[in-house]
């Protein structure tokens, strides 16, 4: 297909691992595991971590769905359900949608979608990993030992003076993770720009490696400051430095402003990789190469640049200056503008495509629906007149939850199924993941729709007891329904997919039939990625929608399943390589 | 590690320097300066922050942070600004010596450099110690001794010093850090080792690292120390 | 939609309806947005499925004029959207001239409001329709957010600044109010009610010191509470074959049967009210029912006031100046919320002096006002 080997040297059979090593058998002791600089054994302890703080985010999001079906709460105390919300919020955000992306598929994908042997930096790479699992840590020992009970967002003066729960160690493992985050974006910057492959332009990449290496701009941009800042309150809280404190003439909104400047392009951190994996499997699965690529690409990097832009729309009403409102609004209407552009984009790839609907093109397909309503729901908060009602309910709720969610879960959760063949070597059963992912788009909507409606009628966020308004419980047990669905739906998927891992067929380097350098190496790949490094010739997203339209008429007429004959084509074009 | 020794060099350069993902010493390079640079913006990003709320607070409160900063050692602060101005042009030295592969030419001036580092840190231990003991630490205690506040109100005179040990602590945080990193270069020069003898971007990152700590100082310095009166 | 099961919240302020017609207009976009891709995605799906025969001849990859417009259409609707928004927040942060000013003190967990009469509530605030008012608003201590729903008006109250909101009631009625910043334990209760008035009702309601009647005293409510008891059936203005008169009875030498004689005090009128049995007038039988566990102590107090102003001056109670203070202070535990009944009483003089200083933003002057409020308290 596109590579060729670049040395003439060597003999080009050897373009095609011949041996049964790959990275996962190549040595199985603990130890080669706990010490690995390959990208993809981090991507997979990631994978195996993340799973991990996954679940026990889920498990509080369902304590406070449960506890919200009765006005008065059934379970948990006030002070409990406090630290139940919190919790959900701190492990989702900072130990699951900022790494969850980036740091399993990104390490995973980027120095293969570029045709590189390793990141940058491996030993850097090992390292992250070390200190998210310290910063994961401090934040369990934290969440155990005391709770915390200051939200996610750590406004000041509650999370500095006022707070008894254990927010300080809490803060620390947040503080640690920051580095952690801070190494994998230094990698995939430096990786992408000195680790391509001859011939791999910036403009043959991959969507998904703009999407990464966009992310590793606002990654190394934002993560510093807000670490800085979550710094400052823990030397608040030890060392009674008073920085935000507004007793001792410190500014409270001034830390809103720090934690923003981070926390909205954080959303970009969870959003654009997410964006890249739809990039990839509506490419794939619509056989044709991405609509408008260098539009896709440059608005991949408006967004990470306009994204620190726009921070203020956090603070309309806390008490920041209108004319600082109307500015931060205007800016916010205008990052709008490249995420609608992807989506027509993607709407458009379709478009003469060559559809195949398995399943991570059903959760790519749903991505787009709720992808839409999350970011046009955006709009109403970014809209100054709207926000003041809406700010602080459940309409704010319901939106982050359609774009991180709707958006962020359901690309990893397609990434996940696209990539997993490649990862595994192994195939994951096809029906039962297909009908899986209808599920989550129900359940999701199920959960979350109703989240809005609530939000408008004036349900404030983070209320444990709304027995004064009795009007918000059925939405409230129509929300929890939901959530029973989409957390049957989360666990189906664990099954089959662990299932899978001993179970399941064993794959073909390119299952797909997927264009791009990851499916040219063995599934999964050796340690070293490539035995040789590829030389990229053709443009990124070469399909050809027409000829394989044709083809598969002609399997179709030989009677062969299509599924067969694409698995024969791929035989033969290795074949043609020798 | 073995895997990934064991994959090492297909077909390309036997360099004992270069690592098993790169493909020659140049790529190996460009990364490490590539990499280098990217972590010194998220340094710049996280003074930055700090810059932030010292202006923001200096702005609201410029005569009592103008009050408080009399109780500082110009002194001292001056003394420091040298040695580290100096240091850094020992470290430009110790970089220009790698070039030309001057073993001993670049121990002696890394030595320097570590001198003029340590001495950095005594004078600053001396002026902590004195801040100490004129309570001038942010807490319950503070400002116990009005004598040494010089009028200033205390609330505000606290949050400038809580500034002034916050950034001046996180900037003396770095200065151990790049001592460390020093000692650790000099080790591998000591023992020839071919990841700094073989080329000079090694000593070069480090030398980044400690001009990048340099120049904070340079910003720190008349921030806290030379104010004007308002 | 249906009364039981509502779907928006009620329109109370000059605000809600143009803030719904945003709203509205942006749902309209979404909704057409969200149905026009959902139907070209399914559109697609359906004729390029894998195996259809529709023609995949001549597919195009870029194309500047149509990625133009489908960057620049979205981009006016959501400059238009922009304007109106807007429009409507510059409406929504300038108060008019006009407005009359109430200063709201947040506090974990409760809200005190302060009219500027004097008026004092706790978690609830009481305006009439169709009179702007625009609120300064401090915290003592952490962030909080004051938001009242029906009115589309929310904003934060930060402990060391002032910000303020303002809004015109327009419906009559009672409507939620929040606090919408999440605060700490009890957040979700810190709570209460918005009653919108009539006009005249509330101009009574804030003559009355926060009480829709005139707030009685304590020997006006005995006043009641005899004729509610029915006493004066029996106790007349003159001694009579059931009863003796109570009128100037108070320190009076009585005469009991058997001979003995008591002063009327406190306690022999007490004990005469719950147990007369006891301690009988001479030439009186034993006809007055036992008040003991039919009326409470408070009542007794009441009474017994009453009793004490007929004796100093026959004719009726007189209507002694009440302390204001004092019924506004009543009037304020009259209207308290189950909320506020957990929380820690206010001290009258620490409130004063913040509300004297309503500058809109001042770091310096509020912390001050703070610093000087937590010493009066600590007083």
């Amino acid at each position: 297909m596109s590579a060729i080997p670049a040395d003439p040297n060597v003999t080009a059979d050897s373009a095609t691992p011949r041996t049964e090593t790959n990275y996962l058998n190549a040595d199985w002791s603990i130890k080669s595991w706990l010490l690995t600089g390959d990208h993809k054994r981090i991507g997979i302890l990631y994978l195996v971590t993340v799973s991990f703080f996954f679940f026990l985010g889920s498990i509080a999001a369902g304590l406070i769905r449960y506890e919200l079906t009765a006005p008065a709460g059934f379970i948990l105390e006030s002070e409990t359900y406090n630290k139940v919300f919190s919790a959900h919020g701190i492990i989702m955000v900072f130990l699951f949608l900022i790494v969850a992306i980036p740091a399993i598929l990104g390490n995973f994908l980027l120095p293969l979608m570029i045709g590189a042997r390793d990141m940058a930096f491996p030993r850097l790479n090992l390292l992250s990993w070390y200190l998210f699992m310290i910063g994961g840590a401090c934040i369990m020992g934290g969440m155990i030992n005391g709770g915390v009970d200051s939200g996610w967002t750590f406004y000041v003066p509650y999370s500095s003076m006022y707070a008894n729960s254990n927010v300080t160690m809490v803060l620390t493992g947040i503080f640690i993770a920051g580095f952690s985050s801070i190494t994998t974006g230094i990698n995939f910057i430096v990786t992408t720009h000195k680790m391509r492959a001859p011939g791999m332009t910036w403009f043959r990449l991959p969507l998904m490696v703009w999407a990464l290496y966009a992310t590793g701009v606002v990654i190394i941009l934002g993560t510093p400051v807000v670490a800085v800042t979550l710094l400052c309150i823990i030397f608040e809280r030890v060392f009674h430095l008073p920085i935000f404190s507004a007793e001792l003439g410190g500014d409270p909104v001034l830390f809103q402003h720090l934690f923003w400047f981070y926390s909205h392009p954080a959303v970009y951190i969870m959003i654009l990789p997410a964006f890249g994996v739809q990039s990839e499997l509506i490419a794939n699965f619509a056989r044709k190469r991405v609509f408008g690529y260098h539009l896709i690409a440059f608005s991949t990097l408006a967004i990470a640049g306009l994204g620190f832009l726009v921070w203020g729309h956090h603070m309309f009403i806390s008490s920041e200056s209108m004319y600082q409102g109307v500015v931060f609004s205007l800016i916010s209407f205008l990052v709008a503008i490249p995420s609608a552009i992807k989506v027509f984009n993607w709407t458009a790839t379709l478009y003469k495509g060559n559809i195949r609907l398995q399943t991570p093109m059903i959760y790519a397909l749903g991505f787009i629906g709720l992808f839409t309503i999350g970011g046009l729901t955006g709009l109403f908060l970014g809209c100054l007149g709207t926000d003041v009602h809406l700010t602080n309910t459940y309409f704010i709720v319901a939106h982050f939850h359609y774009v991180m969610v709707g958006g962020a879960v359901t690309a990893f959760l397609g990434g996940l199924h696209y990539w997993w063949p490649k990862m595994t070597g192994r195939l994951y059963p096809e029906s039962i993941a297909k009908w899986n992912a209808v599920l989550v788009f129900i359940g999701f909507n199920l959960t979350f729709f109703p989240q809005f409606i609530v939000g408008f009628m004036g349900m404030p966020r983070r209320y444990h007891y709304y027995y004064f308004a009795p009007e918000f419980q059925p939405y409230h047990i129509m929300s929890t329904l939901g959530s029973t669905v989409l957390a049957l739906s989360f666990i189906i998927p664990g099954l089959y997919l662990t299932r899978s891992l001993t179970k399941g067929a064993k794959a073909s380097a390119n299952p797909w039939g997927a264009h791009g350098l990851e499916w040219e190496t063995s599934s999964p790949p050796p340690t070293s990625n490539f035995l040789q490094i590829p030389v990229v010739l053709d443009e990124v997203y070469d399909f050809d929608p027409v000829t394989e339209h044709e083809q598969d008429k002609a399997a179709q007429a030989l009677e062969v399943p299509s599924y067969l004959s694409n698995e024969a084509k791929s035989i033969e074009s290795e074949k043609e390589k020798r | 590690m073995a895997a990934i020794a064991s994959d090492h060099g297909h077909g390309h350069g036997h360099d004992e320097a270069l690592h098993h993902q790169f493909e020659d010493m140049e790529q190996q390079n460009d990364s490490y300066i590539v990499g280098m640079w990217t972590f010194l913006v998220t340094e710049v990003m996280f003074f930055g922050a700090l810059f932030l709320i010292y202006t923001l607070y200096r702005s609201m409160y410029q005569m009592d942070f103008f009050l408080a900063h009399e109780a500082l050692n110009v002194q001292m602060g001056m003394i420091n600004t040298f040695v580290l101005l100096f240091s850094s042009f020992t470290v430009a030295m110790s970089v220009r010596y790698a070039q030309l592969q001057k073993k001993w030419g670049v121990l002696s001036m890394l030595a320097i450099t570590q001198v003029c580092a340590g001495a950095f840190m005594v004078v600053k231990y001396f002026e902590y110690q004195e801040k100490f003991g004129h309570h001038l630490y942010p807490g319950p205690g503070f400002g116990s001794h009005p004598e040494y506040l010089h009028g200033a109100t205390p609330n505000f005179a606290q949050l400038y010093f809580g500034l002034y040990f916050g950034m001046t602590g996180l900037h003396g945080l770095h200065v151990l850090i790049g001592m460390i990193v020093i000692g650790y270069l000099m080790a591998k020069w000591w023992r020839n080792s071919p990841m700094v003898t073989k080329d000079y971007i090694p000593t070069e990152l480090v030398g980044l690292y400690w001009h990048f700590v340099d120049l904070v100082w340079i910003f720190l310095f008349p921030l806290m120390y030379l104010m004007p009166k308002p | 939609m249906f009364s039981n099961f509502p779907a928006t919240p009620p329109q109370a302020s000059s605000f809600s309806r143009e803030h719904d017609l945003i709203f509205y207009a942006l749902l309209a976009l979404t909704v057409i947005f969200t149905v026009m891709v959902g139907i070209g995605v399914i559109y697609f799906v359906i004729k390029y499925k894998r195996g259809s025969d529709a023609d995949r001849s001549r597919p195009i990859y870029e194309d500047a004029r149509l990625e133009t417009a489908w960057s620049v259409i979205p981009l006016i609707l959501a400059l238009i959207m922009f304007y109106f928004g807007t429009k409507l927040f510059i409406t929504m942060r300038v108060p008019p001239a006009d407005a009359q000013e109430i200063f709201v003190i947040g506090k974990q967990w409760m809200w005190h409001v302060q009219h500027s009469n004097g008026v004092r509530e706790n978690n609830t605030l009481h305006v009439p329709a169709g009179k702007p008012f625009k609120l300064t608003m401090i915290s003592q201590d952490v962030i909080h957010a004051f938001y009242i729903p029906a009115f589309r008006a929310q904003m934060h109250v930060v402990p060391g600044r002032y910000t303020t909101m303002w809004f015109t009631p327009t419906q009559p009625g009672k409507y939620h109010l929040f606090c919408s910043m999440y605060c700490g334990t009890q957040h979700s209760e810190m709570g209460g009610t918005v009653v919108v008035m009539e006009p005249r009702e509330w101009a009574n309601w804030i003559e009355n010191g926060g009480q829709s009647q005139a707030t009685l005293t304590l020997e006006q409510s005995g006043e009641r509470l005899y004729k509610q008891l029915a006493c004066n059936n029996c106790h007349g203005a003159e001694d009579n074959m059931r009863a003796p008169s109570l009128y100037g009875i108070w320190g009076k030498k009585r005469t009991l049967t058997g001979g003995r004689s008591v002063i009327a005090d406190q306690s022999y009128l007490r004990e005469s009210i719950l147990r007369p049995h006891n301690k009988i007038t001479n030439g009186y039988s034993n006809t007055m029912p036992v008040y003991d566990g039919q009326i409470n102590e408070e009542d007794v107090l009441k009474l017994m006031a009453y009793i004490k102003v007929i004796g100093s001056s026959v004719g009726g109670p007189s209507s002694s100046g009440t302390d204001t203070a004092a019924a506004v202070l009543n009037g304020t535990k009259g209207t308290m919320s189950p909320f506020a009944a957990n929380a820690i009483q206010y001290q009258n003089s620490s409130m004063r002096r913040v509300d004297s200083t309503p500058t809109t933003r001042s770091g310096e002057l509020a912390v001050n006002a703070i610093a000087a409020q937590q010493e009066a308290k600590g007083n």
